[in-house]
């Protein structure tokens, strides 16, 4: 694997520029060259938010991804990982949060978009922000994600994730190094455990 | 001594300028250029340079005063997003005129697809009509290397040098090599009258020599190192050829299929004799460029009517929107894959105001009053509070450009609208609704106007704003009566206060101001998070 193209999304404030450094911390400190397009100003305001991230052992031109090239969409919400379906690739691998953020009115049936979900080759999905909150790291569902993302992300391997993670946060102190490797650890336990089935 | 570092292509630019040796940046924030001045803010660098990095109050006094700090001899940089440059439009075409001393650097930053925009608008027509050099890069590194350059050639030229990003690379990051920093120039205060008094006489003679450097500023354009002719071997007279300009660039290398000659370009004037070279090889051309067709209509005139040229004119490129790898695919002719559908569970997430936004309570306040008056107009302004427009408050009727609000409620007023009231940020007032709240009170207009004040500049991320606790004052000063300024906290529980002096400003025939006053969720949450971390 040369190559990796990865579509972060979810909803302005859920933390997904967060999952974005520390992959591109991570990729930078294995040498690996990085192209990250983000989404600044107003959809930031609870809006759909998504971040291009591209991660390759040779040079990368493009700063967005083509439509059917993603090999993995990571979401911080189900019905955002569906509208990012176009850019999926034929073997891609979609990692999301299960429980819907609903602020709007007009939010799809919750069952009908998760069969939706479900029925594409590729899924790995589950509750983390439940899972979050009964560890005690409710701020940390961010890293739940990456970690149940962390096994398809193939260029990278979770050790380089953990001492990204470390580096990301070394800044807000121990404690919270501590939390986000913790939350981390849950959800790639359990992505590896659904992988497995 | 090189290294590595990830950046923004915004912090690119801002990193590249102050190792150019820059001494002040002027900015008003704007999506996607923001980033360029808040990298400098919080450089080690620039703090230990004394560099200048305080918020403008808007782009045209950010143009001016950095057009004083290149009259005394040092390098200075203009950061703004494109419709800035409408707003400092009147200084950068007569910066073009008078010409710098120290390096002068403009950046314009455009947002094709209207992210976060009220329009497409294409910055690199301002530099062709202020008549000097454009860059254009195409990668975070270009965007680096670019700046150092571009001061160098304004300081050549004397002329002001316009640097246009788009909002991709802006917020694109990608690994820079950065090398050392350059000193800063000395202060060296301009002698030469004639060239910075514009009086008709001196203007005709400024004038006259701008235009008589554009021999050789298309000569610089056309030896520049950021441009290049990449021509695969012998191609066949039957292919195609593409002019890719700006991050143009990257979609084509991204998709492009082995052998088609590229003519990179990112330094205009476009290189009319490469043109001609690359049209000599091929049997048509295809522009690909993001933004307005800037290179595509010029294109056609260096090559006459009978060349085929295709791009966003013809409609090979879509008219409007940015340029993805996939509409390049398409117009290269390369059939791209789309495995999955749309999906059907899919409905649309506009974004909202924050909840325990106090623009909410004010327009949960106008609107219960509004509801009393059917002919009331709400015209609103740039700003977080625009989100207004959509439900569950539906509460403005117009959004133009930065201070609109307050004029065009003048303008409806006098025409007889009643009650016509304008909604206004704080920052938004002091950018550009101050002169319009003069005009005004200077007509005893009938109208209503609301400085919604979070105390900052919310939208772009919380910046500071430039009028906070003053806006009383502002107002006074400007002739607004002191029985007819209300300062509230938008909050529930004082709705039925609010309502009430709403109700009674709108029925008074004349200038009325209040002033809704409760700081911003997002920069309270992240101060309170600041003290924690102290602790």
């Amino acid at each position: 694997m040369k190559k990796i193209d990865i579509k972060l999304c979810g909803v302005g404030g859920q933390g997904i520029l967060s999952i974005a450094t520390v992959l591109g911390e991570a990729a930078t400190q294995a040498g690996l060259q990085l192209k990250q397009a983000e989404v600044h100003g107003m959809s930031q305001r609870g809006g759909d938010v998504q971040s291009d991230l591209r991660l390759s052992a040779e040079p990368i031109w493009s700063d967005l991804i083509p439509l059917g090239g993603a090999d993995l969409i990571i979401s911080m919400e189900p019905m955002e990982a569906l509208r990012y379906l176009p850019y999926l690739a034929p073997d891609g691998v979609v990692v999301t949060a299960s429980r819907p953020l609903v602020n709007i009115p007009d939010y799809p049936e919750e069952a009908a978009l998760l069969a939706e979900l479900d029925a594409l080759p590729h899924v790995v999905r589950l509750d983390i922000d439940a899972l979050a909150r009964e560890s005690g790291q409710p701020k940390s569902a961010n890293m739940v994600l990456l970690g149940m993302a962390a096994p398809h992300v193939g260029l990278l391997s979770a050790e380089q994730l953990r001492s990204a993670i470390a580096a990301v946060f070394a800044r807000k102190g121990e404690a919270v190094v501590q939390a986000n490797l913790q939350a981390f650890g849950l959800g790639l336990s359990h992505s590896l455990q659904s992988v497995s089935k | 001594m090189s290294d590595k570092r990830l950046l923004l292509g915004d912090e690119a630019v801002a990193l590249g300028a102050l190792h150019a040796g820059l001494s002040g940046v002027y900015a008003y924030p704007g999506t996607p250029s923001t980033e360029i001045t808040e990298y400098i803010q919080q450089s080690p660098l620039a703090r230990s340079r004394g560099v200048r990095s305080r918020w403008c109050t808007n782009e045209k006094t950010a143009m001016e005063a950095a057009l004083g700090m290149s009259y005394a001899g040092k390098r200075a940089l203009v950061c703004m997003k494109h419709v800035g440059m409408n707003v400092c439009a009147d200084a950068f075409i007569n910066a073009a005129v008078t010409g710098v001393k120290g390096g002068l650097v403009v950046l314009a930053a455009d947002d094709p697809s209207m992210h976060s925009s009220q329009n497409e608008q294409d910055s690199r027509f301002y530099g062709k009509f202020a008549l000097v050099p454009v860059l254009e890069p195409s990668s975070q590194q270009e965007a680096f290397d670019m700046v150092a350059e571009a001061f160098r050639l304004s300081e050549h030229f004397r002329l002001p040098v316009l640097m246009r990003l788009v909002t991709r690379l802006a917020h694109s990051r990608a690994a820079v090599e950065v090398g050392e920093a350059a000193p800063q120039n000395p202060l060296s205060p301009d002698d030469e009258r004639t060239r910075w008094v514009l009086l008709p006489g001196n203007a005709k003679r400024q004038y006259a020599s701008l235009v008589a450097k554009q021999l050789e500023i298309a000569a610089c354009a056309e030896a520049s190192r950021f441009n290049r002719l990449e021509m695969p071997g012998q191609a066949g007279h039957d292919s195609v050829g593409v002019i890719a300009a700006g991050i143009g660039y990257n979609y084509v290398r991204e998709v492009l299929p082995a052998g088609v000659p590229v003519l990179k370009l990112s330094h205009y004037p476009i290189p009319a004799p490469q043109v001609r070279e690359l049209a000599a090889q091929c049997s048509r051309l295809l522009i690909v460029e993001d933004g307005q067709p800037f290179v595509e209509e010029q294109v056609r005139g260096i090559l006459g009517a009978d060349y085929p040229v295709s791009g966003r004119l013809t409609g090979d490129l879509p008219r409007t929107g940015e340029l993805t790898p996939d509409c390049v695919a398409a117009a290269l002719g390369v059939s791209g894959g789309q495995p999955f559908a749309k999906a059907e569970h899919l409905a649309p997430r506009p974004p909202q105001l924050c909840q325990g936004c106090g623009h909410r309570d004010v327009y949960a306040a106008l609107n219960r009053v509004a509801a009393e008056f059917p002919g009331a107009r709400i015209f609103g302004d740039i700003g977080c509070y625009t989100l207004g427009a959509l439900p569950p408050f539906r509460a403005i009727d117009s959004c133009v450009d930065m201070g609109a609000s307050i004029t065009m409620a003048k303008g409806a007023a006098d025409a007889g609208l009643c009650p016509a009231i304008a909604v206004i940020g704080d920052s938004t007032f002091t950018h550009s609704g101050m002169t319009g709240l003069l005009d005004a009170v200077n007509d005893r207009s009938a109208i209503t106007v609301i400085i919604s004040d979070n105390l900052t500049t919310a939208m772009t991320g919380g910046q500071d704003s430039a009028g906070t606790h003053k806006y009383e004052a502002i107002c006074l000063a400007l002739g607004v009566e002191r029985e007819h300024l209300h300062v509230v906290v938008p909050l529930p529980k004082n709705m039925d206060e609010i309502t009430r002096i709403l109700r009674e400003e709108i029925a008074y025939e004349g200038v009325s101001v209040i002033i809704p006053q409760r700081e911003c969720m997002q920069t309270l949450g992240r101060k309170l998070r600041q003290k924690k971390q102290a602790q």
